[in-house]
């Protein structure tokens, strides 16, 4: 018995001193000065714009990559083609790529002198340091949620209801709308929430594509890091609430939807 | 593994017997389908995932082996990769052991409020880098109401990792515990193994390979993390600038060619651990698989 209470102690402390006291002393930095201060950073309008660039790269990211994970999730497990292991090791490659790298690859391929940069320079177009590299950046580094997910649910799932619905006359489309993606719901659910996380908290490899640029390409959470170099620790916290206040429901949904994705 | 051919399941290829044409139909349908889903998903991870890439790659073979070496061997980018190796080897020795323990207590213990330390766990998945990064601040940072001050110092870095990499081994012992038979281990203790002996020869090579893939995936991440060490580091060059953020300063200051040697360093390393994560899982599954 001592010992179960000796491991639970040490397993609760960790879990204390690393994770839940800090996120609850930003909690009480934040409203510290009471609430004027928060609603006066964000209010303002650069945090606000900051908001909006976050939420326009992940309303194209999650849509996106939740639309890829579906198809590749159906390509591995249900088909047979050449290089597939290449493709099952390969998707989880943007998860074990430093965000800065991904930042630095897109910098190569879209700079001035890239392969692509100087093409899209000469037809007026700016990837680079503007929204189009910021949606890429995000885009790249959030590919693999969905599919992860659905990979091993499709596994379990097999495929006998949609041979039966075949033998019925079902055509392929009637087939996936009906019985597959009903089936495969909660994992694609689950994909999309760890999705959606992963972009709207994307730091390393947007803040090397989008240049900073205060009121244009700045996102969330490149103005958390701006404000604490500028001493604002202030406006800081109250943005860094905000996004902490997103996890925290993100948390909330992973704990709901995990126990049904198990059951299918 | 459920079947994949439409005619493998001897009941379903009977009924299907009688409508031969259908079938025949519904292959060709089903090859061309195939080619038409492989074709979307190779041209979509080839623009994101592979021509970034193919772009580091090229860039990086421009300075030829010789320049590539005269970068990587320089004294500042020497000093951020041991930095950067060094605290990841720290951090996951700390994750390997404090996750197993934090998996044994949520999947053997029992206590209140275990099904909310259960979700916390997955806090540092949901939040932000450079928030994780602010919040080590406020409570580890200059102003710490504890007198914890260790900010701008490599402790930090392990600290900040610590707490980015804390699930990855939490939640790959998680499962294999959950399976565990206990049976197993009163068996071992009913003939007279202690506590230490059942540990050490039941429970442990039992969990081993899942151990394993969270400290390589835990690797991985920590040798890439930038948001939440770039907030309490003070990224001093020689002492606290950990590899990304050598990449990162390289760019700012326009020398791509430093940034992209570094950078294949990382990749190298994030490709070497992929394939461990690979091997581990061919390993744990050779039961199955047999």
């Amino acid at each position: 018995m001592p010992r179960r209470l000796g491991l639970r102690a040490v397993a609760l402390g960790y879990l204390v001193v690393i994770l839940l006291a800090p996120l609850g002393m930003v909690f009480y930095r934040t409203f510290e000065s009471g609430l004027h201060p928060v609603w006066q950073t964000l209010s303002n309008h650069d945090t606000v714009h900051a908001f909006q660039v976050t939420l326009i790269a992940a309303a194209i990211a999650v849509p996106l990559n939740t639309v890829f994970g579906v198809l590749c999730g159906l390509a591995i497990v249900r088909r047979r083609f050449p290089g597939k292991g290449l493709l099952n090791a390969f998707i989880d490659l943007p998860l074990a790529v430093s965000p800065v790298v991904v930042g630095l690859c897109l910098y190569l391929l879209y700079g001035r002198t890239g392969w692509f940069g100087s093409w899209f320079l000469g037809h007026g177009i700016q990837i680079l340091f503007a929204l189009p590299a910021i949606v890429l950046a995000t885009v790249f580094v959030s590919v693999p949620f969905v599919a992860r997910e659905v990979i091993p649910t499709l596994r379990e799932l097999g495929n006998e209801q949609e041979q039966a619905a075949a033998t019925l006359g079902a055509n392929r489309w009637q087939r996936f709308w009906l019985i597959t993606l009903p089936s495969i719901r909660w994992a694609v659910i689950y994909g999309v929430v760890l999705t959606t996380a992963r972009c709207l908290g994307e730091y390393g490899a947007v803040a090397v594509v989008s240049g900073n640029i205060v009121g244009k390409t700045e996102t969330a959470t490149t103005l958390v890091q701006d404000l604490t170099q500028n001493f604002q620790t202030a406006g800081a916290y109250a943005v860094s609430l905000v996004l902490a206040t997103i996890a925290v429901v993100v948390l909330v949904a992973m704990t709901v939807i995990r126990p049904r994705e198990g059951t299918l | 593994m459920g079947s994949s051919g439409p005619s493998e399941d001897p009941l379903i290829s009977s009924v299907a017997a009688s409508a031969p044409a259908r079938v025949r139909t519904d292959r060709a349908g089903g090859r061309a389908s195939t080619a038409l889903s492989v074709g979307v998903i190779s041209t979509f991870l080839i623009i994101v995932v592979v021509l970034p890439l193919a772009a580091l790659l090229w860039e990086s073979k421009k300075s030829g082996a010789h320049g590539f070496w005269q970068i990587v061997s320089s004294p500042e980018a020497v000093a951020a990769l041991k930095l950067t190796f060094g605290a990841a080897f720290i951090v996951v020795l700390i994750n390997g052991v404090l996750g197993t323990i934090t998996a044994w207590v949520l999947v053997r213990d029992d206590f209140r409020g275990k099904a909310l330390v259960n979700a916390v766990i997955d806090l540092p998945f949901a939040l932000p880098t450079i928030v994780a990064g602010l919040t080590l601040l406020a409570l580890y940072g200059p102003r710490s109401p504890v007198g914890a001050h260790i900010a701008y110092t490599r402790g930090a870095i392990v600290l900040a990792l610590c707490f980015v990499t804390l699930p990855f081994v939490v939640r790959t012992v998680q499962p294999v515990l959950l399976e565990l038979d206990v049976e197993m281990e009163e068996a071992a203790r009913s003939l007279g193994a202690g506590q230490l002996a059942v540990f050490r020869r039941i429970v442990l090579p039992n969990l081993l390979p899942g151990i394993l893939s969270g400290v390589v995936l835990a690797l991985a991440r920590a040798l890439g993390e930038i948001g939440s060490i770039v907030v309490i580091s003070g990224n001093i060059p020689y002492h606290t600038e950990v590899a990304s953020v050598f990449i990162f300063n390289q760019i700012e200051s326009g020398y791509p060619d430093y940034a992209a040697a570094v950078a294949m360093v990382l990749l190298a390393a994030a490709f070497v651990l992929l394939l461990a994560v690979g091997a581990l899982r061919f390993f744990a599954t050779r039961h199955e698989r047999a």
